[in-house]
């Protein structure tokens, strides 16, 4: 048997026909712009990069859920509570559909977490900052979700149907989030001076960090030209960047209030936004799990997996039971 | 899809879609249409209102806190669903109950004292560990059935209206809390012990859900007389609890006060919470 292993995994190193042919149709489903279904051959470092993109997103919609719950006992008035725990809510279930479109590519939900629990897996880092007053649920909405529907609108395009396809219905929730963000930054706005100042506040911590939800500059992302060849990927992370900075710049004018970055500017020569310099290790640091929050959202879902054991196992053994009681 | 067709949806995206987020048109009687087209009530109807609407909102204040913290990611939808569906109803009690003395819905969430709240006791117990929270969802779940059962009976149309509506919802809650009580009571050993533990803490404030008040008295054929509750009640309950291999437990009732604004020590915590941002900040608008 060891034998065979040794002699099948020398072998792969030469191709075989069928191997040839397999790959020929991947190539040509991506280069017609269609899509790659769970059942279709595709390559291992194909299926390797979607799941890691896959299950990050579905860890930070998980994790993200963390600063708003935050705020959900506190919330100001009784429909901002309702909105709040709505779009919360609608963050597990985005969750949910995403750990699915992860496991169409082999990989259980069970071992997803696992590797969520042990750090194995990342999250987008801008959950590691906290949420430290109401305005904030505004700025995550308005800037955090949406750096997040830039960068995922065109996910809706991905080359694999079921993550192309979540992504669809996850973008329509998360415009109705961005919308409520705006609203919340909105009502603050145009209320007190203490409302304005924690609203301007809200938008200077979080303007930096929701550019950096991007990824790195393009000449330092090494994945992005894969990405964008295999069509997962359809931007590249500053084209983006730049697009997004250039909508929220039109839209803080809404709200009277301002951008902390002296040096954004749209420039007629290349069609494009130019923002300050990101603080890339700050960044790179908070990835690290240097951030303020990177160990207390750790632990939060590492105790709701631990205070839950109980109630899954009871959960099986119930299950079980009941299964063995319909056989007989 | 091609991409020139997906390219349009870039600067379009999401307009036309539903969400939990959105209002939808059409949901019958959001509070904010009791606050514009509601009859203003009685004294005596406002405050029977307030009673039903403080159960909803403590206990989905109390309920809440599970967000992102249940034992699995299915568990926090429902538990978060069930959160929602709860203040809402105590959106619309509320907001009816204000209209009587010109407050709105968080003029009475924020701005009482504790000695105004007319909640339960049951409502406001810790959640303690997730078979806690589903015994006492059970509990009271199966009561507010019972109750907006009767209470679109009720001669008052709002009241009937809202427990119309919200009637849908409980049995939801109450199905999901007895789903649940079966699962842990017949899992395992250990969650069995639990689910013992979790009635012997809760069923003390089984009583006074149950206790008439005068105001019940003055309100004949408009609000439900609590104690007509308790037989078909005693009946449910036991039917779960032979079900998942557990018993009502042999313990004394608490003395509870909480219509009349006596409550446990876990209020004063409850309260600080919900009310601090909004009292920071009288007047403001959110």
């Amino acid at each position: 048997m060891a034998a065979t292993t040794q002699n099948d995994s020398q072998l792969s190193a030469v191709p075989s026909y069928e191997q040839e042919q397999a790959q020929a149709r991947f190539d040509a489903i991506i280069g017609d712009d269609s899509r790659i279904e769970p059942r279709d051959w595709m390559p291992e470092p194909y299926r390797k990069t979607l799941t890691r993109q896959v299950s990050q997103h579905a860890h930070s919609e998980i994790i993200g859920m963390q600063p708003e719950a935050n705020w959900i006992t506190r919330a100001p008035s009784l429909k901002r509570k309702a909105i709040l725990i709505a779009k919360v809510q609608d963050e597990a279930g985005h969750g949910l559909y995403l750990y699915s479109a992860a496991e169409t590519l082999g990989t259980s939900r069970d071992e997803l977490n696992d590797q969520l629990l042990t750090g194995r897996a990342k999250y987008s880092s801008i959950f590691n900052y906290p949420a430290r007053t109401w305005a904030d649920m505004g700025a995550i909405g308005w800037l955090v979700d949406g750096a997040a529907i830039a960068n995922q609108v065109p996910l809706c395009r991905a080359s694999y149907g079921p993550y192309g396809r979540a992504m669809v219905r996850i973008c329509k929730e998360e415009s109705f989030h961005q919308r409520q963000g705006f609203e919340i930054l909105l009502s603050l706005s145009r209320g007190t001076e203490a409302q304005k100042k924690m609203a301007q506040d809200a938008i200077n911590r979080f303007y930096e960090p929701s550019l950096m939800m991007f990824g790195p500059p393009d000449d330092q992302s090494p994945n992005s030209k894969q990405s964008m060849a295999w069509k997962i990927k359809r931007f590249s992370n500053d084209d983006l960047r730049q697009r997004f900075v250039g909508m929220i710049a039109e839209q803080v004018k809404v709200l009277g209030l301002t951008l902390p970055d002296p040096e954004l500017r749209f420039d007629e020569e290349t069609g494009k936004w130019l923002h300050k310099d990101l603080n890339w290790d700050e960044f790179m640091a908070v990835i690290k799990g240097g951030g303020p929050m990177n160990s207390q959202r750790m632990e939060r879902r590492r105790a709701a997996h631990r205070e839950g054991a109980w109630v899954r196992e009871a959960a099986a053994a119930y299950a079980n039971k009941q299964a063995q009681s319909e056989v007989a | 899809m091609k991409s020139d067709e997906l390219d349009a949806t870039l600067d379009s995206f999401g307009d036309a879609l539903a969400s939990a987020t959105r209002v939808t048109p059409g949901n019958a009687l959001r509070p904010e249409d009791i606050a514009k087209d509601g009859v203003k009530p009685s004294e005596q109807i406002a405050q029977y209102a307030l009673r039903l609407g403080d159960d909803s909102l403590i206990l989905s204040q109390r309920m809440s806190h599970w967000v992102s913290r249940a034992p699995e990611l299915e568990e926090d939808v429902a538990l978060g669903n069930i959160t929602l569906d709860l203040l809402g109803h105590a959106r619309s009690f509320l907001t009816y109950a204000g209209l009587a003395w010109d407050k709105t819905e968080d003029d009475l969430a924020y701005f009482r004292e504790e000695e105004e709240f007319t909640s339960l006791h049951i409502v406001e117990q810790d959640n303690g560990h997730f078979g806690v929270t589903i015994i006492r969802m059970l509990l009271v779940a199966t009561y507010q059935h019972l109750l907006y059962t009767a209470l679109m009976e009720s001669a008052d149309e709002t009241l009937s209206a809202i427990a119309a509506k919200s009637v849908k919802e409980v049995d939801y809650h109450r199905d999901h809390a007895i789903q649940w009580t079966i699962r842990l009571g017949l899992g395992t050993e250990e969650s069995a012990e639990k689910m013992r533990h979790a009635l012997e803490i809760l069923w003390p404030y089984i009583d006074e859900m149950f206790t008439d008040e005068p105001l019940h008295d003055q309100l004949e054929g408009v609000a439900v007389r609590p104690s007509t509750l308790r037989a078909a009640w005693d009946q449910e309950i036991a039917g779960v609890l032979d079900e998942a291999g557990l018993e009502v437990p042999n313990v004394p009732q608490a003395m509870c006060k909480g219509r009349q604004g006596e409550h446990s020590e876990y209020m004063g915590y409850i309260l600080a919470e919900m009310q601090v941002l909004a009292r920071k900040h009288p007047g403001a608008t959110w």
